[in-house]
């Protein structure tokens, strides 16, 4: 995990930052029990004002998967150029007892993807702003691979 | 009562750098129109929408200022659906008894990019790279794959039989047919869709003339009539289009929900319907609408697709006209594409396309962003 002197979240609400060990966060209802990601302010099932907020667990499974092999116009805002675009994994992690997210995997070479695989969470350097800030996006790793820079 | 469509009318899809998407909706209207014998001034209501070419009611321009009651609509892919089904109660209503349905698009090349904004999601959802409908439905039908035993093999059948029917269509985009092979191995843009498995955000317009039941015979002696026109959103946690996130367990889609809205509605089942326009904005999807509409069980599309039941000569045809595949995407008229294709199938001037046997039931489906769908369902 890449943390300099200046990093931000890419979005306060979305998890835990700065943290050595972060975690998503998640709304859940105390009404009926509904989970939702990102937070809301209410229930998305049943309307209930206040939901409570959780951190997410930090491991799941992959439960559906692609590859985005090319660059999105915008609004898409990273560091990279047309000339160093590299394809990006996104899919949905089921993180048990919660919900399923969607997420980056930071593995984009599909032979190494499979629906079960065991992913960890993993928060990553999106893109430097001109005043060096990093800004942090979170994107899941399998679980045993070491996460690059 | 049950509403009667008696003119149909499109502009071709595809580019056509001559004509504004505003002017490919007034050529569509104008057809439709000319196609019930009628004209602009007879309509006593209009409904229609564009998603990038200006407001539907600019028509007026082109058409006649009237004072015509023109009330745009704006419902992303059911757009159509959803101004068809307006004008349906305008007129079971009893305020009106004759008006215009129309759609028109005209769109840049490349992926549609839509601001995260506009469908109540934080700016960090485009910022990280999400914000692309291609990404969905390459993941969902990643997942069919694996649950059901479906083959990328079925997935080119689908792309395949578009762009032979589209061959078949003198207003398709897309008219050349591309082998198996070469749709398979052509450019992986999302796994396991490749290029020619997507359809292309383009350009064109289509019109519908829908009047009372009662009447439709002063019109036309082939009226068509809208049996069911249902529209739903997302449910909570549903798997849908722009999803932050999905619910454990299994929630039904926006499409199996119109789906079922409209077959109670008609008072008709899968099996009464002889042809079906399904969304097929990407080959997979047109392979989970088929079960989503209840048209075979999940995983037996790879039998149906490998024994022709969704050719033109099969059990059930599925996108005769080339679906959105050859066709294209021009947001506002998509939709009523496929009520025009229906129509003229019913009618049996589908011409080279036309399904034998004399088809009676029709079926329209779209799905879109961020999880909305409209079904029509229509018989002569």
């Amino acid at each position: 995990v890449g943390q300099s002197d200046k990093s931000r979240a890419i979005d306060a609400q979305l998890f835990t930052w700065p943290d050595p060990n972060p975690a998503l966060l998640g709304s859940r209802c105390k009404t009926c029990g509904f989970h939702a990601f990102p937070l809301v302010a209410h229930c998305t099932l049943c309307g209930a004002v206040d939901p409570e907020i959780v951190q997410l667990p930090r491991r799941g499974t992959l439960w559906a998967w692609t590859i985005q092999r090319f660059m999105p116009k915008e609004p898409y805002r990273s560091s990279e150029t047309p000339e160093t675009f590299r394809p990006y994994g996104v899919g949905y992690i089921e993180l048990p007892g919660a919900l399923r997210v969607e997420s980056r995997l930071t593995e984009a070479n599909p032979a190494k993807l499979h629906i079960g695989l065991e992913m960890e969470l993993a928060v990553y350097v999106h893109r430097v702003e001109a005043d060096g800030t990093e800004v942090m996006n979170y994107a899941f790793k399998p679980v045993g691979v070491e996460s690059r820079k | 009562m049950r509403v009667a469509i008696v003119g149909v009318g499109m502009h071709p899809f595809g580019r056509s750098p001559e004509r504004t998407g505003l002017q490919q909706g007034a050529y569509a209207a104008r057809l439709a129109l000319s196609n019930a014998g009628l004209q602009w001034m007879d309509m006593q209501f209009a409904y229609g929408g564009s998603y990038s070419s200006g407001n539907a009611d600019s028509l007026g321009n082109e058409l006649g200022l009237t004072g015509v009651p023109f009330t745009n609509i704006l419902n992303a892919c059911a757009t159509g659906g959803s101004s068809l089904l307006a004008a349906c109660k305008e007129i079971q209503s009893g305020a009106a008894d004759i008006g215009l349905v129309v759609g028109f698009d005209k769109h840049d090349r490349g992926a549609f990019n839509a601001h995260p904004s506009e469908y109540g999601l934080g700016d960090w959802y485009g910022e990280a790279g999400f914000m692309l409908t291609t990404q969905f439905f390459a993941a969902k039908i990643q997942k069919y794959m694996h649950d059901y035993g479906v083959t990328s093999d079925t997935l080119a059948r689908v792309a395949e039989k578009a762009y032979r029917n589209g061959g078949l269509n003198p207003n398709a985009w897309r008219r050349t047919p591309i082998g198996l092979e070469e749709i398979k191995n052509s450019l992986m843009v999302n796994d396991p869709l490749t290029k020619y498995m997507f359809c292309s955000p383009a350009e064109g317009g289509a019109a519908l003339v829908v009047c009372r039941e009662d009447i439709a015979r002063r019109y036309t002696d082939k009226p068509v009539f809208v049996s069911a026109a249902a529209m739903r959103t997302r449910l909570a946690g549903a798997f849908e289009v722009y999803g932050t996130s999905v619910t454990l367990g299994n929630v039904p889609n926006a499409s199996e929900q119109a789906s079922r809205a409209a077959y109670e509605m008609a008072g008709l089942g899968p099996k009464d319907i002889s042809i079906a326009a399904l969304q097929d904005t990407e080959a997979g999807a047109e392979v989970m609408h088929m079960a989503e509409n209840g048209f075979c069980e999940h995983g037996e599309q790879e039998a149906m697709l490998r024994n022709g039941d969704t050719e033109i000569g099969g059990r059930l045809p599925v996108n005769t006209d080339g679906g959105c595949l050859a066709n294209g995407e021009p947001i506002g008229a998509s939709g009523l594409r496929q009520i025009h294709e229906i129509v003229l199938q019913l009618r049996g001037e589908a011409g080279q396309r036309q399904v034998p046997g004399n088809p009676r039931t029709g079926y329209t489906h779209v799905y879109g962003a961020p999880g909305i769908s409209a079904v029509t369902i229509l018989q002569r």
